[in-house]
């Protein structure tokens, strides 16, 4: 092995520590957080940090092949249903007249409109 | 012309995603790309239904690395208040107002909404998105205004 691959080697491992750390901090914030929308940001750290880091990390654990491509592509299906079924979760809550609790001082506005729970 | 990209592009990726070019195996692939064009023409012939890509792909690469950096400064940000022993929350429901004129780009801006944490895209109107943040200050709206403005970037001009 020479110094350039176990530098190499020393960083993807740097970039899947990181990774399961956020991982970790996210799961630790579900627990931790009080309802149901704070729950979701907790939720959306291991969704974006972990899955972020990790996937590099693996990637350049790799090497150039086959195995990266399929992470990109993990990488790029990942990056668009995340946030889709995060969007789709709290929609749901908002149809069905659950709201956040609002800091002391500030008024959560309320939608003007409502899609149609039975649309799309 | 059209057949033949997606046809190639289906190949690629079937060779791609297998890894394993005995004939059989690429047989099987060359099956599945034919299926697949069949399928989808007659479901083009039932309802006809496009997604137009109005994006620039050259400004929608350097709104991604622009994302990523917001992406990482928005994670650091929820996990200090993770961590922290008093849990700084301040909810907050509110509207933000987008511009963009295509749906493409708007699902864009809803999307990098909801990925950057602390903040969600709960429901989206005809002018504005309802948004829901974990730690709610004045900055926040400045700061969606900026990822709107960025969004905007990437967007082709539609000529109306």
């Amino acid at each position: 092995m020479t110094t350039f691959e176990i530098a190499l080697s020393v960083l993807g491992w740097l970039f899947i520590l990181s990774g399961s750390f956020f991982a970790i901090v996210g799961a630790f914030g579900i627990w931790r957080f009080p309802d149901f929308w704070s729950r979701l940001h907790a939720a959306s750290i291991t969704d974006s940090a972990g899955v972020i880091l990790l996937l590099v990390g693996m990637a350049i654990e790799a090497g150039l092949g086959l195995v990266t491509v399929k992470l990109v592509i993990i990488g790029v299906f990942l990056f668009i249903t995340g946030p889709t079924a995060t969007h789709a979760v709290a929609n749901a809550a908002l149809v069905s007249g659950l709201r956040p609790h609002e800091a002391p001082g500030l008024t959560g506005a309320e939608p003007d409109y409502q899609s149609d729970p039975d649309d799309s | 012309m059209r057949t033949i990209f997606t046809a190639v592009f289906l190949f690629a990726l079937w060779l791609l995603m297998s890894g394993i070019y005995k004939p059989m195996i690429v047989g099987f692939g060359a099956v599945s790309v034919v299926l697949i064009m069949v399928v989808t023409r007659r479901m083009d012939a039932a309802d006809g239904d496009r997604v137009q890509l109005d994006l620039k792909p050259l400004a929608l690469i350097g709104y991604l690395a622009w994302l990523l950096v917001e992406i990482a400064k928005a994670n650091w940000a929820v996990t200090r208040i993770v961590l922290s022993p008093k849990m700084p929350i301040r909810q907050h429901l509110f509207k933000v107002p987008f511009s963009q004129k295509t749906d493409l780009a708007q699902v864009l801006f809803a999307n990098s909404i909801t990925l950057t944490p602390g903040t969600i895209s709960v429901e989206s109107g005809p002018n504005d998105f309802l948004v829901h943040a974990l730690a709610y200050c004045a900055e926040d709206n400045l700061a969606l205004a900026e990822m709107d403005r960025h969004v905007s970037l990437t967007e082709r001009r539609v000529t109306t």
